[in-house]
């Protein structure tokens, strides 16, 4: 292709077509759009998007369906999993996956998910967690840090009031039926590569039938962090990789027996 | 196929999978548990979908899923458990995907008893979750009727994509009696599922199920959608029963178990040259107003009979508009009422006929 000046230009960056061409409503810096798009990369080269299922939760990524061009669901607050559960199980060779926050996943619907794993229901779970409500305004999420502050932690979240943050890949690692449980951070282009193979595997698990995948995704939240998106990515890096340790919590026996090499 | 002796639980499960229902999920609870145990059995040998939840509240949401995914499904429960499936059953009904519901109630409030209530009419009828709507609830009467009502449940859903609630209580959900079970209906197949299901995009743009209308007006636009088929409805689906109506000077009122009861309290009270007639709604909505408004014109008095503190009672208040005095016998908690007792209040009604309102 030559472009204005006469330079030939060589196309090497395209949205996914498992995206749409819908504007965002994300704030700036949040990093719901680079989830959304390695989502939605991984989609496009397994060639499954018109046949996948997804199924939004309540908060800031309510609307995901507005992005995703794929069949969606939107589900109520925390029982995307259930949701997930009952598409599944009478359209067993679609991919079906939820997209949940941490308010919705580890507090409203920590029953939903903990069954779910438990049961090694063969669903994909793509989890964010950014410490905080964003939809709600910045109130204290299960995730949050102890001593952030958010609007109903104004001083801090206090462990002897709140207690501490819920681990999710630590405790649904624990589950027979757990499949693949990892953790990866979005703050920087390193940790976003390997998110994307991460998400990758993850619906290769459901693929292959093998049972329950999660991928936790650090995230940041600028907005209701009251920082700039470069102090949060740095903030996710400094302060949540600490307390939210990265890794592979559980991988099942039969998906490292399928790696090659 | 001929009749046989069947456990009101287990016929309208039965029921249910003779409708082509694809999938159930449910979750333990005392009166209905034998419906889930039926379908633990029943359902893999047929290759179709059997879950037992985590809560009702998983369960309901499990239904949600699969409902949007164009099957036939179902749950059952009883009164604390259909409590829990409120939140799922608001947004069932605000994204339009066709569910049947089964609650055999139970004594309450909280966590009551498992003997046969109505106490659940108002939650059930009235709509129940959050929001403006208004489910299909059919109340039978017999094991028959659960059967006819269950089955017919799914078509009816479907129809109008909305949610059907068969209403019955521990006694039809415990009793056994004689009855018949329609033919197999088979399952649908993959390819004949509803044009706006999730079943991937396929040749053709997304399919979005959602209960969420942000824009006040969008909201409100999609609320009228709901009252346009509330009429429809309203004009199409009205049923109630009526015995012995030609000469009746009073009328008694009730539905399902307690209708039962009042039959034969009625039939009772007949022999004894009392001339009374019988109004049973099996609709409960859309309610016959139409029916108890003819009944009230016709007769000088009517007593409404529940097993509950009086929730019909207002219904049929609103249909009688003051005509005639409306007397109520209730037993609340569980308590069945001995027809012997209806009788008594039956006397009392006819003797107080002439007294006006």
């Amino acid at each position: 292709m030559t472009g204005r000046d006469g330079m030939v230009e060589s196309l090497i960056y395209t949205k996914p077509v498992s995206l749409t061409e819908r504007a965002t409503h994300y704030c700036p810096g949040c990093t719901h759009g680079i989830s959304h798009r390695l989502v939605a990369e991984v989609i496009d080269e397994m060639g499954r998007r018109e046949t996948t299922i997804g199924v939004a939760p309540v908060g800031c990524s309510v609307f995901a369906y507005d992005y995703f061009n794929m069949d969606f669901a939107e589900a109520a607050h925390g029982r995307a999993p259930a949701m997930a559960t009952g598409l599944k199980r009478v359209s067993p060779d679609r991919l079906v996956f939820t997209y949940q926050g941490d308010g919705d996943l580890a507090s409203i619907g920590a029953a939903e998910i903990l069954h779910a794993a438990g049961r090694g229901e063969n669903i994909t779970v793509i989890f964010i967690n950014n410490a905080i409500y964003g939809m709600t305004g910045g109130q204290m999420a299960p995730t949050t840090l102890p001593g952030q502050k958010t609007t109903s932690t104004p001083s801090g979240r206090d462990i002897e009031m709140h207690g501490f943050p819920l681990k999710m890949c630590e405790i649904l690692s624990q589950m027979d039926g757990a499949a693949y449980i990892v953790r990866r951070s979005l703050h920087d282009v390193a940790h976003i590569r390997k998110a994307k193979k991460a998400i990758r595997q993850a619906f290769e698990v459901q693929e292959q039938g093998i049972g329950f995948s999660m991928v936790e995704l650090l995230s940041s939240c600028p907005t209701n962090w009251g920082i700039s998106a470069q102090e949060a990515l740095t903030w996710v890096e400094e302060h949540m990789v600490p307390a939210f340790p990265l890794g592979d919590y559980k991988v099942h026996a039969s998906i490292n027996a399928g790696k090659k090499g | 196929m001929g009749k046989e002796l069947l456990k009101g639980n287990i016929a309208f499960a039965e029921a249910a999978i003779r409708a082509g229902c694809e999938a159930y999920f449910g979750y333990p609870i005392t009166p209905q548990t034998e419906a889930l145990e039926h379908m633990s059995r029943r359902m893999p040998e047929l290759g179709r979908v059997f879950l037992q939840a985590e809560s009702e509240i998983a369960a309901i949401n499990m239904v949600y899923g699969a409902a949007c995914a164009g099957v036939r499904v179902m749950t059952s429960s009883s009164s604390p458990g259909v409590s829990l499936m409120m939140e799922g059953l608001s947004y069932i009904a605000g994204s339009e995907v066709p569910v049947v519901l089964v609650n055999i109630m139970r004594g309450g409030p909280g966590l009551g008893n498992i003997a046969p209530s109505q106490g659940d009419y108002n939650q059930i009828v009235k709509g129940g979750g959050h929001g403006d709507y208004k489910p299909i609830v059919l109340a039978p009467a017999t094991i028959q009727e659960l059967i006819d009502l269950t089955f017919e449940a799914f078509d009816l859903a479907e129809k109008y994509r909305t949610i059907v609630v068969v209403l019955a209580d521990g006694s039809i959900g415990q009793m056994m009696e004689p009855a018949e079970l329609p033919p197999m209906q088979p399952v649908r197949a993959f390819d004949g599922r509803p044009e706006w299901a999730l079943t991937g995009a396929v040749d053709r743009t997304p399919n979005v199920v959602s209960s969420i209308y942000i824009d006040p007006v969008e909201e409100e636009i999609f609320n009228l959608k709901l009252v346009e088929k509330q009429k429809q409805i309203e004009a199409e689906q009205v049923r109630s029963h009526k015995l012995w109506m030609d000469d009746a000077e009073i009328a008694v009122i009730a539905f399902g178990t307690a209708g039962r009861i009042a039959q034969t309290a009625v039939r009772d009270a007949r022999s004894q040259g009392l001339n009374v007639g019988l109004l049973r709604p099996i609709s409960l909505y859309p309610y016959p107003y139409d029916s108890v408004r003819e009944v009230a014109e016709q007769v000088q008095r009517i007593l409404v009979v529940e097993m509950n503190g009086g929730q019909m009672l207002d219904d049929v208040r609103l249909a009688v508009e003051g005509r005639v005095g409306v007397d109520f016998y209730g037993r609340m908690g569980g308590v069945v009422p001995l027809p012997d007792e209806v009788y008594e209040q039956i006397q009392k009604t006819y003797a107080q006929r002439a007294n006006g309102r």
